[in-house]
């Protein structure tokens, strides 16, 4: 078993509020982890220290070390760092003025890939990654991103993302806009993708973190409460606090 | 059992503010239509082909046109666009990504109160910094006045849409790795397209006509010119010459000079936004 992601003691802020109190926490390497907690808990923020998307609000701030690959990514040039840690978000975000196949394209393109062959090549894959190549292979330049139904915009970030080649997948809340035959494909999407990439996923939704994850993670007030093999954190949870919310006390 | 009474009244007050929005909406409609309709009838008749292609002609005798002053407006708001889009455009960019900062409150600040300048105060400016220098009045003062003018509009227009624009995409773009300035060019940018394209034509139409700050830099010209370096003619500054004169023909051709500049400001507009929004996508919008 291999660590893809480790964190040692991650702290991070908004202006003068502390939202996590140092977290340490080790990412099995192409394995799913989930991250769970109620509203406001800082999952979210959590996930957004592992690719440095945290430090883009101008207010923000962390300390504390995170690892991918066994390097700091506060070492490295920021969007180095997110182009190994790729992020999908909560609401799908396709670039609104380009066309799908573009889309998909965009971080190879902007980043000074402009060889067709090796363009269309990664565009096709990604989008057979993100199963979504049939449905759109016939009007990959005729149609913008935005045309697509939330499902299929989904699957386009994420198709989006994979083209980079990242070595771990950030998921914030993914399917939490969606209907549940969209967020179905959504989560075997993430069985797919977790054969050759490390996933972490934050959920509201506790049948998810069970279905689609090896470990769970509870946070509680900026708080890593519990962190430990799924089956274990909602059959036999080793802290109350963490039974209190799996069992719908609180949250 | 709803009360029929309410329902009556609310019915009543949804006829009564929706009547006066729409009364209203036809006084704005109005007003500009009834401009129009007046230069048409006004000008329409002298806007004949002589007008078009001549220069005008010495006091006393008829015909003549104004060729050379609607060159001369094409040539100033030629090189009015190209300094006040650029800067405009550049400065709202760093107001929308950057600003957040003491030198962006000042650039906003100091912007706004450029917008209220009196037109005659820049034309001083224009005056100072360039027919001075220069020691002779010229197109490209008469330019450089009206960029002035068109900065502060186009800078907070572009600004106030690249902040339209949804946080997400920004976010969407900085996850896959692609670097902030690649972002506002690539993806922001082209998402404000159709906001910034409509600031620009506001703030081209806005100077389009203006007469005061061209009077001490492009001066005006009765004849031809074709060098950024000379005086030159504008519709504006002949529409006001011709206008104070007492001769009945030149009364005509000020009218028929009030109709093209129009023309002129519409016909840019509308090619403008026909050029760049065709490139626009089909599907998205």
């Amino acid at each position: 078993m291999a660590t893809a992601v480790e964190v040692h003691d991650l702290k991070a802020w908004f202006g003068k509020t502390e939202a996590l109190h140092g977290i340490n926490m080790a990412v099995e390497a192409k394995h799913a982890t989930a991250v769970i907690g109620p509203s406001g808990c800082g999952k979210s923020t959590f996930i957004r220290c592992l690719n440095r998307m945290h430090e883009t609000n101008p207010e923000a701030k962390s300390e504390g070390t995170v690892r991918v690959g066994g390097v700091d990514v506060y070492e490295m040039p920021a969007v180095d760092v997110r182009r190994r840690v790729g992020m999908v978000f909560q609401k799908p975000n396709p670039f609104p003025t380009m066309t799908i196949y573009d889309n998909v394209a965009a971080g190879l393109k902007l980043n000074g890939t402009h060889n067709r062959k090796i363009l269309d090549d990664i565009v096709e894959h990604s989008l057979q990654q993100a199963a979504l190549w049939d449905e759109v292979k016939d009007i990959l330049k005729k149609q913008s991103g935005a045309s697509l139904s939330g499902g299929q915009q989904q699957r386009l970030c994420i198709a989006r993302a994979l083209a980079v080649s990242p070595e771990v997948m950030l998921m914030d809340e993914p399917a939490s806009a969606l209907d549940p035959i969209s967020t179905a494909k959504i989560e075997d999407l993430i069985f797919e993708l977790k054969q050759k990439l490390t996933i972490v996923i934050v959920t509201h939704n506790m049948q998810q973190a069970s279905r689609v994850a090896e470990f769970t993670g509870f946070f509680l007030m900026g708080n890593l409460i519990e962190f430990d093999k799924t089956e274990k954190i909602f059959t036999n949870p080793s802290d109350k606090r963490t039974e209190d919310y799996i069992t719908g006390r609180f949250g | 059992m709803p009360n029929r009474n309410i329902s009556l009244r609310r019915q009543m007050t949804d006829y009564f503010f929706t009547g006066l929005a729409a009364s209203l909406s036809v006084i704005v409609v109005s007003a500009l239509i009834a401009i129009l309709a007046y230069l048409v009838l006004r000008g329409a008749g002298s806007l004949n082909l002589s007008f078009l292609t001549q220069t005008p002609k010495p006091v006393g005798e008829t015909g003549g046109g104004m060729a050379n002053a609607l060159l001369g407006s094409v040539m100033i708001l030629g090189i009015a666009s190209l300094f006040g889009v650029p800067v405009g455009i550049g400065a709202g960019i760093y107001l929308a990504e950057y600003g957040r900062n003491r030198l962006g409150q000042l650039v906003r600040f100091t912007s706004d109160v450029l917008n209220g300048v009196p037109s005659i105060v820049i034309g001083l400016v224009a005056y100072g910094l360039v027919v001075l220098p220069q020691r002779h009045f010229s197109a490209f003062a008469g330019g450089v006045a009206l960029a002035i003018m068109m900065i502060p509009t186009v800078a907070r227009t572009t600004e106030e849409m690249l902040l339209l624009v949804p946080h997400a995409v920004r976010e969407a773009a900085f996850g896959i790795g692609i670097p902030q300035w690649r972002t506002t060019i690539s993806i922001t940018l082209p998402t404000a397209r159709a906001g910034i394209i409509t600031g620009v034509m506001l703030a081209f139409a806005r100077v389009a006509g203006e007469t005061a700050p061209l009077m001490f830099t492009a001066f005006g010209n009765q004849f031809w010119s074709f060098s950024a370096n000379q005086p030159i003619a504008a519709l504006p500054l002949q529409i006001f010459t011709y206008a104070i004169t007492p001769y009945d023909d030149w009364h005509r051709q000020a009218w028929a000079g009030a109709l093209m500049l129009v023309i002129l400001i519409v016909g840019t507009t509308t090619l403008v936004r026909f050029v760049f929004m065709r490139r626009m996508l089909g599907g998205a919008r």
